[in-house]
């Protein structure tokens, strides 16, 4: 059994990778990404289903912070209900997201970028060498040269620094690491398809 | 036809197989990463200490083109899920996407099996942990804080939310390495993990784990795809230069 698994993942994985350069392969491509995509919709629901498994053990078990277990549950189950029952586009199911979601969203946002700061005042401290004296020292200037100051923008810093870090630095630093990381992809997809790697079934 | 296309694919793929059957006389050798360097250390002393791994897969989609990553992290957790099988408490993988949450569950299971410790395999070790960035970094902090956990891995596609967690792992005096596909998530992690990734250092983490011949071969096929890139990126620049295109 898990030899035909393997065999049926390695073809559909063949064919759509050929179905990217091969015309004529595209059909067939698009019918297997459909697939996909209504599988990994089930999967959506089973991974719901696990959501209040391990909270619902969390709950039982009576563990460290479980009272905030119980609430996610009551209010996934609350949500699903008022949701099967009023319609997904039902103004006060829109007022759930607007009014829940979305402003706590936007507090661990927030949260994040003191977050962020506290982190980069804490680097030195954690790793004292070059890199992360360069790195300082750029988020600094980037951020004086964006920032709006009582004295006027420092010209030198905004006409050419800024850019001159941004487009030729930034720029080509990011594109260095995203070919590192296309390469990456690229072979790591290849073992997939192969067959070393199997994150989809059994040994 | 995309012929440049297929010839890349085609070239990696005939190196990937022909450097993974080929019988090395050494083991290969590596510049020297000292974050996986720690990892593999953290692990063993979890192990010994009775301690919790933790593994965060990040929120891509496979069906997207940023599956590279997860997929590198489902590689990382299937060696960590080996070598911590017999450990007291077992390794827990989080995931922002289900279908991640499922493979996670699979390559946990695997892994225990693998080391004939299949009974002791949980399925509420590969949790989803939530839909949306900040939601399945909300859900995965209380694990690092609450459940005894010594060392955490975040391995796969993460947004500015991972910093977040290497707050939480910082608080917590917990060992963390982390790793993103994502340029931002890397600018991130680097000023608030413990031991950041850069680039693709996040997919040599399985072979610097030993996790095969596949793994170091893929990262020998890495490097001779740089070069050729680099050359060919210097010949460009060079014909440019001289006005030929």
């Amino acid at each position: 059994m898990r030899y035909i698994a393997v065999a049926i993942a390695i073809v559909a994985g063949l064919i759509v990778l050929l179905g990217y350069f091969v015309p004529a392969l595209a059909g067939i491509q698009d019918v297997l990404l459909n697939w996909a995509i209504i599988l990994a919709g089930m999967a959506a629901l089973v991974g719901v289903f696990n959501l209040i498994s391990v909270h619902g053990d969390k709950v039982r078990r009576r563990e460290k912070g479980s009272i905030y277990s119980a609430i996610l549950l009551i209010s996934l189950f609350a949500s699903f209900i008022f949701g099967l029952a009023l319609g997904p586009n039902d103004p006060n199911m829109r007022l759930l997201v607007n009014a829940v979601i979305v402003p706590v969203e936007a507090t661990l946002m927030a949260l994040l970028s003191v977050t962020l700061l506290y982190a980069s005042i804490r680097l030195l401290r954690r790793r004292t060498d070059l890199m992360s004296i360069v790195f300082l020292l750029t988020a600094v200037l980037m951020l004086i040269a964006s920032a709006t100051l009582p004295f006027g923008e420092i010209s030198p810093l905004n006409d050419f620094i800024r850019p001159w870090i941004q487009q030729v630095l930034a720029l080509g630093g990011a594109r260095g690491i995203l070919i590192g990381v296309a390469l990456g992809t690229l072979t790591t997809g290849l073992r997939v398809l192969f067959g070393a790697d199997r994150p989809y079934g059994g040994n | 036809m995309n012929l440049i296309g297929l010839g890349l694919v085609g070239f990696a793929a005939i190196l990937l197989l022909a450097f993974s059957l080929m019988k090395r006389k050494s083991p290969p050798k590596w510049r020297v990463i000292p974050a996986l360097t720690k990892l593999s250390r953290a692990v063993d002393l979890s192990v010994e200490d009775g301690t919790r791994l933790f593994v965060a897969l990040g929120r891509a989609s496979l069906l997207t083109p940023r599956g590279g990553a997860p997929l590198a992290g489902l590689g990382l957790l299937r060696r960590i899920a080996e070598r911590a099988s017999l450990s007291d408490r077992p390794p827990v993988a989080v995931s922002g996407e289900s279908t991640l949450a499922l493979l996670s569950q699979d390559t946990l299971q695997a892994g225990y099996r693998a080391m004939g410790a299949g009974d002791l395999y949980q399925p509420t070790a590969g949790r989803l942990s939530g839909m949306t960035p900040f939601s399945a970094a909300a859900g995965a902090m209380p694990i690092i804080r609450d459940e005894n956990v010594s060392a955490g891995m975040l391995v796969g596609d993460f947004g500015v939310e991972a910093a977040l967690l290497a707050d939480v792992a910082e608080r917590e005096n917990t060992f963390l390495l982390g790793a993103s596909a994502d340029i931002s998530s890397q600018a991130a992690l680097f000023a608030s993990a413990q031991e950041p990734l850069l680039g693709e250092e996040l997919f040599a983490t399985g072979a610097y784990l030993d996790s095969g011949a596949s793994h170091a071969a893929s990262l020998t096929v890495q490097d001779i795809l740089r070069w050729l890139i680099i050359l060919a990126l210097f010949a460009g620049a060079v014909l440019k230069l001289i006005g030929l295109i």
